[in-house]
C-alpha cells in the first residue's frame, strides 16, 4: 500500500479523475441544454380524453402531454378528488391545452386517475396564432368572407392553401410596416431634427420653413400612399377564416390573418415532422420574437450579441495591445509599473456589475449627455447618446475585458527572446521598427489568446449590459438600411439577457421554458463559433512563426 | 594632484605598451582609452586598440574578461543595457561613434554583428536576408532578389537554400542558421563584421564551415571575432588581442602572439595554464 502511494499511482488517478469530472461537467451543460432546447419544435401529438373533475362533472380535454410527475394520492384526495386505490402514489400529467382566450391557462396539471383513455383524432389541428398562444381543436370548415368553402376532410387542404396566401400577405404588410414606413418615420424624425437645429442656430428663415414644409408634405404624401396600400392588404388578409370545435364543444371561428402556422400533428409522418421541425428551427434563428418573446425567433438577440462582441473586440484589442506594449517595451521597469501591473491584474477580478454601474454613470450619463449637448442639441430633451446603447455596452465590456488583453499581450511580448530583438537592432532597425517588424508579429498569437478570452467573457456577460444598453425588445437593429446605417446609440437585444427575460420575466413561463434552453444552447454555440474563429486565426499566426519555441 | 599625475603617467605608459603592433597603417576602428562600467563595476579598463582593415582580428581571453563587451561597443549594442556607462572614444573615419549626432541605426549598418546563438527571425529565409534592406527602405523586388542572392552566396548558403527561399529560417540546421544570420548582416554590405563566438553553439563540422567562411570574407570585410577557442583564433585570425580581467594585455599579429608572446599572462593562457 505504501509503495502504491510512493509510486505516484494515486496521483495519476486523482488527476485523471479531475479531467473526467471536468469533461462530464462540460458535456452535461451541452447535453442538458441541447436535450431540453432542441425538442421544442418537434410536433407533439394532440391527445383527447375525458377529465372527471373533483365535483364529478366530466369534461372533454384536448392538449399536448408535456410532462409527467409522481404525486401523492393523499394530496390529491385533500384537494377534493375521489380516488379509489390503495396506492400511495400516482402520476399526474402537465397538459398544454392552449386556447388561452377560452380556457384561461395554457398549461395545467391533471391527475392520471381522473383522466380517461387518450385518443389521438386525425382531424385535430394545432394552430400557432400570432396572439393568444396555441390553439387546438377539431377542424370543421374553412370560410371565405363568411361563406363556407370547404368542410370535413377537404377542409385541411383548403386551409393550408389559404394559410399560405394569408402568410404571404402578412409578410408583405410586415415588410411595408417595418421597412418602408420605418424609413418614412426615420425621415420625418430627421426633418424635425434638422428644423430644430436651424431654429437653435437662428437660421430658420421663411425660405427654410417653406422648404421643410414642402419636404414634410412629400413624406406625408408617401405615407398616405403606403397607408392606402396597407389598408387594401389588411382587407384582403381578413378574407378567410376557419372553424374548429374546441374542448368544451363550442365552435370557434378564427381569422387566418391571426394564424402564423397550422399543422395536423396526429396525421403527420416522420418526414412531415422533420420538415416542420426544420422550418420552425430556421424561424427561431431568423425571425423576430413574438408574444413577449415566448414565440417566434430570436434573430435580433443573436445579431445584437454578435455585433456587441465585435464592437467590443474592435475597441479592446488596439487599446489593450498598446497599453501592454508601453508597459513591457517602453516603460522603465520600476515600482510604478509594477503597481500598475498589479492594479490591471486586479481589475480582472472586479465583479462585472461594477463595470455596469461605471458604464452607466460615466459613459451614459456623463460622456453621452455631454455628447448630446454638444452635437445633438436639436433632439434634446430626448437623449441620443445620453441613454444606454450598444456603443456604451461595447465600451463597458471593452473596459471589463481590457485586463485580459493586456496581461496576455504582455506575456507574449515577454516571451520574445532578447536575441531576436538584438538581431534586429544590429541590422540597423530602430526600436520602433524592431517592434513592428519582429516583436509584435511574434507576440500576435498571445494577443489572439487575449482576444479569445475577452470574447468568451464578454459574450457571456449579462449583468452590466442590463445597465448600459440591453433591452427586452428592441424595435430596430443597430444596423439597418437608414443612413448612417450603423446606429451606435440604439438599444439592442442580447441572448444572455433574453434567457433571463424569457425564463423569469415571461408571462407564460411553462411555454417559454424550452426556449430558455434553446436560447442558452444557441448562446453557447455562438460563443464557440466566435472562439473557433479566433483560434483558427491564432493557429494561422502560430504557423507563420512556427519553430520559435526553444530559441 | 599627485594621484592625477600618476594616473596620467600610467596612461602614457599604457599607451606605449599597448600600442597596436599591426604591420599595416590602414585602420577601420580605433579605440582610445575606453572605460566601461556596469553600474559601479568597471568591466573594461582603459582599452586602446586599432583594428586593421580587411583583416581578421580575434579577441581571446577567459570568460568574463570583457572581450564580448568590447565587441559590443563597436556597434553600440551596449546602449541597450541601462546601467552601462562608457567613457573614451571609438573612431570610425575619425568620427567618434559615441558622439551625440551619430545615428546609431546607420552605425549598425556599417558595423554588422553576428551573435553567439543563431537568431534568425521567424520569417522566410528570403525575408530574413532582406530584413535590413527593407528597413533601409529598399522594397523593389529585383533589387532585393539580387541582394539576397549575393548575400546568401557570400555566406556560402545559396546552394543549400536557393530552392526554398520561402521556407522559414527557423527550419534550417544550426550551422545553416548561423550562416543565414551572417548573410543577413552581409546583405547590408557593412565595413566591419563583428562575430561574437559565432561557432560556439555549433557542432565541429558546422563550425569548420563558419571558419572557412570567415577566411573568405576578409577579402571584403574587416572582421572582428570573439572566441574562446584558441585553435580557432590561431587558424583564422591575422591579429589577436588577449584580454584579461577587463585589460587588454597584448595585441599583435597572431603568429607572434601565439609563438612569442611578450607577456607572461598571455603565454600562460595560451599554453593552458589558466583560463
Amino acid at each position: 500500500m505504501r509503495n502504491w502511494f510512493k509510486g505516484g499511482e494515486p496521483w495519476i488517478w486523482m488527476t485523471a479523475g479531475a479531467v473526467a469530472l471536468s469533461l462530464i461537467a462540460v458535456y452535461a451543460v451541452v447535453w442538458m441544454t441541447a436535450a431540453r432546447g432542441l425538442v421544442h419544435w418537434w410536433p407533439i401529438q394532440v391527445a383527447e380524453t375525458i377529465f372527471t373533475a373533483a365535483d364529478g362533472s366530466k369534461t372533454r380535454l384536448i392538449g399536448e402531454v408535456r410532462d409527467r410527475e409522481e404525486v401523492s394520492i393523499l394530496r390529491l384526495r385533500e384537494s377534493g378528488y375521489r380516488i379509489d386505490t390503495t396506492d400511495k402514489f400516482t402520476t399526474r400529467y402537465l397538459i398544454k391545452q392552449g386556447n388561452r382566450d377560452i380556457t384561461g391557462t395554457d398549461f395545467k396539471w391533471y391527475p392520471a386517475p381522473m383522466l380517461g383513455e387518450f385518443t389521438y383524432p386525425k382531424d385535430m389541428i394545432a394552430v400557432e396564432r400570432r396572439e393568444w398562444g396555441h390553439f387546438y381543436g377539431h377542424l370543421k370548415a374553412v370560410k371565405e368572407n363568411g361563406r363556407i368553402v370547404a368542410e370535413g376532410p377537404a377542409a385541411w387542404n383548403a386551409m393550408r392553401d389559404r394559410l399560405n396566401r394569408s402568410n404571404a400577405l402578412f409578410s408583405e404588410i410586415l415588410g411595408i410596416e417595418k421597412h418602408e414606413i420605418g424609413k418614412l418615420n426615420y425621415e420625418l424624425e430627421r426633418l424635425r431634427l434638422n428644423q430644430r437645429k436651424l431654429e437653435l442656430q437662428n437660421r430658420l428663415d421663411d425660405a427654410a420653413k417653406r422648404d421643410f414644409d414642402a419636404r414634410l408634405a412629400a413624406v406625408n404624401a408617401q405615407f398616405g400612399a403606403l397607408q392606402a396600400r396597407l389598408d387594401a392588404l389588411r382587407a384582403q388578409i381578413g378574407r378567410d377564416s376557419f372553424v374548429a370545435e374546441v374542448m368544451d364543444g363550442q365552435q370557434v371561428e378564427i381569422s387566418l390573418a391571426k394564424v402564423a402556422d397550422a399543422i395536423m400533428p396526429n396525421d403527420m409522418n416522420v418526414f412531415g415532422k422533420i420538415g416542420h421541425y426544420l422550418s420552425k428551427f430556421v424561424e427561431f434563428i431568423v425571425d423576430d420574437p413574438r408574444e413577449a418573446n415566448t414565440e417566434g425567433g430570436i434573430f435580433p438577440a443573436i445579431f445584437g450579441t454578435v455585433m456587441m462582441v465585435l464592437l467590443m473586440s474592435a475597441m479592446v484589442t488596439p487599446l489593450g495591445i498598446m497599453a501592454a506594449v508601453y508597459m513591457r517595451e517602453y516603460a522603465k521597469q520600476g515600482p510604478l509599473i509594477r503597481i500598475i501591473r498589479i492594479s490591471v491584474n486586479n481589475l480582472a477580478g472586479v465583479p462585472s456589475i461594477v463595470y455596469g454601474v461605471f458604464g452607466l454613470g460615466f459613459f451614459v450619463y456623463f460622456l453621452g449627455h455631454n455628447i448630446d449637448v454638444l452635437f445633438f442639441a436639436e433632439s434634446l430633451p430626448a437623449p441620443v447618446f445620453g441613454s444606454p446603447g450598444i456603443l456604451w455596452a461595447s465600451l463597458t465590456l471593452a473596459i471589463l475585458t481590457l485586463p485580459v488583453v493586456i496581461v496576455s499581450t504582455e506575456e507574449g511580448l515577454s516571451r520574445v527572446p532578447r536575441s531576436i530583438r538584438e538581431g534586429s537592432l544590429a541590422l540597423g532597425a530602430t526600436k520602433a521598427e524592431t517592434l513592428w517588424r519582429t516583436v509584435l508579429p511574434m507576440a500576435s498569437p498571445a494577443m489572439m489568446t487575449g482576444l479569445i478570452l475577452a470574447v468568451a467573457r464578454a459574450a457571456g456577460e449579462v449583468a452590466p449590459l442590463m445597465l448600459v444598453g440591453v433591452v427586452k425588445l428592441a424595435p430596430s437593429l443597430p444596423l439597418d438600411g437608414n443612413f448612417p446605417f450603423l446606429h451606435l446609440e440604439r438599444k439592442f437585444m442580447h441572448l444572455g439577457f433574453h434567457i433571463y427575460d424569457v425564463g423569469f420575466q415571461s408571462p407564460n413561463v411553462e411555454a417559454a421554458r424550452p426556449l430558455v434552453y434553446a436560447t442558452a444552447l444557441l448562446l453557447v454555440v455562438i460563443i464557440v463559433v466566435l472562439n473557433l474563429f479566433a483560434i483558427r486565426l491564432r493557429n494561422r499566426l502560430r504557423e507563420r512563426i512556427r519553430g520559435l519555441e526553444g530559441v | 594632484m599627485n594621484g592625477a599625475l600618476e594616473k596620467s603617467h600610467a596612461m602614457q605608459l599604457g599607451d606605449i605598451r599597448r600600442a597596436p603592433m599591426a604591420a599595416t597603417d590602414d585602420y577601420v576602428l580605433s579605440v582610445e582609452n575606453l572605460n566601461l562600467f556596469y553600474g559601479g563595476a568597471q568591466a573594461l579598463n582603459d582599452i586602446s586598440i586599432k583594428i586593421p582593415r580587411n583583416r581578421v582580428t580575434a579577441f581571446i581571453g577567459p570568460s568574463g574578461c570583457g572581450k564580448s563587451t568590447l565587441l559590443r561597443c563597436f556597434n553600440r549594442m551596449n546602449d541597450l543595457v541601462d546601467i552601462c556607462r562608457i567613457d573614451g572614444r571609438i573612431l570610425i573615419d575619425r568620427k567618434n561613434i559615441f558622439d551625440k549626432d551619430v545615428n546609431v541605426a546607420l552605425l549598425r549598418r556599417r558595423v554588422g554583428m553576428v551573435f553567439q546563438k543563431p537568431n534568425p527571425f521567424p520569417k522566410s529565409i528570403y525575408e530574413n536576408v532582406a530584413y535590413g534592406l527593407r528597413i533601409m527602405g529598399v522594397n523593389e523586388k529585383s533589387t532585393l532578389d539580387d541582394a539576397v542572392e549575393k548575400a546568401l552566396r557570400g555566406a556560402a548558403l545559396w546552394d543549400e537554400v536557393k530552392d526554398r527561399l520561402g521556407e522559414s529560417g527557423m527550419g534550417l540546421s544550426g550551422g545553416q542558421q548561423q550562416r543565414l544570420v551572417i548573410a543577413r548582416a552581409v546583405a547590408l554590405e557593412p565595413e566591419v563584421l563583428l562575430l561574437d563566438e559565432p561557432s560556439s553553439a555549433l557542432d565541429p563540422i558546422a563550425s569548420a564551415k563558419i571558419e572557412e567562411l570567415v577566411y573568405e570574407m576578409k577579402e571584403k570585410y574587416t572582421i572582428v571575432i570573439v572566441t574562446h577557442n584558441m585553435q580557432q583564433a590561431a587558424r583564422i585570425s591575422d591579429y589577436t588581442a588577449f584580454m584579461y580581467m577587463g585589460d587588454l594585455i597584448e595585441f599583435g599579429d597572431t603568429d607572434s602572439i601565439f609563438i612569442t608572446p611578450k607577456e607572461q599572462r598571455t603565454s600562460d593562457y595560451i599554453t593552458g595554464r589558466f583560463g
